[in-house]
């Protein structure tokens, strides 16, 4: 016991400080993250004590006599995230298939390179892209079209204005893809080549061999994948908040405009007036970084469990 | 129920022909936005662009002089903010973070990291702006901080994970401090490595308009004052992109292009780098 406890503490004074200032520093971090959560929680008091629980299921959102509800903003975050997913995520998941398991390796690294490149425009400029290039050809083929032949359709049955629901799950879905791709080609390469050895052995074709010796194997690294997808389309702001109309209303029409969490913020933010419409605006704020909290959490589980453990060199 | 070769092979081909045109269509968006970017945005640029300050509305002319300078003082604040912390956090990690402590930071940091912008925005307005009682530089700058963090913090410790054991033992070996192992050995050989994660994470960070939406919030003059509202690229382009004006949207195309084009040659640059390492 002596022993031990003397190896362990003769330290010199340079080292005991290296030590210290690294320990301060990623305590920093720990103490924002504490600071964050504490703001959150704090600044939104005020709404919270007033509507309580039943802010969550309310609809109406008027500023003028103060009544606030989140409904509608739930409503557009979730049904935008879970369309554009519905959308990027098979379309990822082919793509990550044919980079890793059919195109011929030379082409595999510069395309992989590319669809990566549409993580690294900034939000803003789809959104300026998505105002004069996708919104007037939305509005005007797209939507007339489908309001005319299929209008008796609750989902088409209201006017095509081309700033609304869709425009957002369309733009969402081209800015959540490289991450369904990308997430999707790790865990597909992380697939030992024996599972597909085994399945063309056994005569099956390459498209069988895919999607019942590989796919499986990848499930739950995929399904994180497409979680953490969800979880950036869920919080993305800008794009979404050019281009979805902004009126608070649920509606399963998908050209009517709505809003989600993060553009209703985004969009009222600095023209509240009154402490009390900041602080369901905050409030907002809050049920948004619950909602990625709890998708990335689940993400992190999948997709840790897939990769397995860390290996390092720490001393 | 056994199916017949000629559909097996009906499905492989068309299945194979679906992925190959998902990828085609992954690309055919990347070419989509970019074309219209370049193409628009090009049409917009000129000296002035770059050189005035914006004129008042209805004067034809002006640029876009004080948010491109701008956006070097509020991601180099951001940049001032992060390096530090996210370096030492990371050295902590890797060098010290084999406990619970560490897995705490760890996990706290991929929460951060998963934060979506416009809520950093909310949590600088009300650490900075609320109280100081008007809109500055300086929150834009902490908003745009925290969200480098965990990026930095992250790739630091990853980095230096990648240096073998054995450099640390030796240099123990040879009866040099911990410190000075880190300090001289084990961060000059992961200092590549580093550089990397630390320009990717100022590349994200220089395109994100959300957290400067209520802190830097923007300014049509000239302005140098970290503690005053100051114009950004991003939330120029903003503002000017959902402005009725028709020169105000030709001069949002091109700020597009600038910004696009400085967050693709910062990645270009990086992975270029990277790779001949």
């Amino acid at each position: 016991m002596l022993q031990r406890q003397q190896r362990r503490r003769p330290r010199n004074l340079g080292d005991a400080l290296f030590q210290g200032w690294a320990w301060l520093m990623a305590a920093t971090v720990l103490l924002i993250v504490l600071l964050l959560v504490y703001r959150l929680l704090g600044d939104s008091l005020p709404g919270l004590s007033r509507f309580g629980l039943g802010f969550l299921v309310a609809q109406d959102w008027n500023p003028i006599t103060e009544t606030f509800g989140a409904l509608p903003a739930i409503y557009g975050t979730l049904v935008s995230s879970l369309l554009a997913l519905a959308i990027a995520g098979p379309v990822g998941l082919l793509s990550a298939i044919f980079l890793t398991e059919l195109a011929p390796p030379w082409l595999d690294a510069p395309l992989s390179f590319l669809v990566e490149l549409l993580a690294s425009i900034p939000s803003v400029v789809y959104g300026l892209w998505g105002i004069y290039v996708l919104v007037p050809i939305l509005r005007d083929p797209v939507e007339r079209g489908l309001h005319d032949a299929l209008g008796s359709l609750p989902l088409f049955s209201c006017a095509p204005l081309g700033f609304g629901m869709l425009a957002a799950v369309l733009i969402l879905a081209v800015m959540i893809l490289p991450y369904t791709t990308a997430v999707a080609r790790d865990v597909l390469r992380a697939v030992p080549n024996d599972q597909r050895e085994a399945m063309l052995a056994l005569g099956a074709t390459r498209w069988e061999t895919i999607w019942r010796a590989v796919v499986p194997y990848a499930r739950s690294g995929i399904v994180g994948g497409l979680m953490l997808a969800l979880g950036r389309a869920v919080g993305e702001t800008m794009a979404v908040t050019m281009v979805i109309g902004n009126r608070p209303q649920v509606s399963a029409c998908l050209f009517n405009p709505a809003y989600t969490l993060a553009s209703q913020i985004a969009n009222e933010f600095t023209e509240a007036t009154s402490d009390l419409y900041i602080s369901v605006l905050i409030e907002l704020g809050l049920v948004l970084f619950v909602i990625t909290l709890i998708l990335n959490g689940l993400a992190r589980l999948l997709v840790w469990r897939m990769e397995g453990g860390r290996r390092g060199g720490r001393l | 129920m056994r199916k017949s070769y000629r559909w097996r092979r009906f499905v492989n081909h068309l299945m194979v022909g679906v992925a190959a045109l998902s990828t085609a269509l992954s690309v055919l968006a990347l070419v989509a936005v970019l074309g219209y970017v370049a193409v628009n945005g090009f049409a917009a640029l000129n000296a002035d662009f770059f050189l005035r300050l914006p004129t008042p509305v209805g004067v034809p002319g002006g640029g876009i002089a004080n948010a491109i300078v701008g956006t070097f003082i509020v991601v180099g604040l951001a940049t001032l903010f992060a390096l530090p912390i996210g370096l030492g956090a990371g050295i902590y990690l890797s060098e010290f973070g084999d406990n619970r402590f560490g897995d705490l930071v760890r996990y706290l940091a991929d929460v951060l990291a998963g934060v979506p912008s416009i809520v950093m925005g909310i949590f600088a307005y009300g650490l900075i702006v609320a109280r100081q009682g008007h809109f500055s530089a300086l929150s834009g700058g902490f908003a745009l901080g925290v969200m480098m963090l965990p990026a930095i913090t992250r790739t630091t410790e990853e980095v230096l994970q990648l240096v073998p054991r054995d450099l640390r033992e030796g240099a123990l070996a040879l009866g040099i401090s911990r410190w000075r192992t880190t300090v001289s050995v084990v961060l000059p050989t992961a200092a590549g490595g580093v550089l990397t994660g630390v320009v990717l994470a100022i590349a994200r960070v220089a395109g994100e308009t959300a957290p400067l939406l209520f802190t830097a919030f923007g300014n049509p003059f000239w302005n140098t004052d970290i503690s005053q509202p100051i114009a950004t690229l991003p939330h120029t382009l903003f503002t000017y992109a959902i402005s009725p004006y028709e020169d105000w949207h030709t001069k949002a195309w091109g700020i597009g292009l600038v910004l696009t084009a400085l967050v693709l040659v910062a990645s270009l640059l990086v992975r270029y780098v990277g790779r001949r390492r």
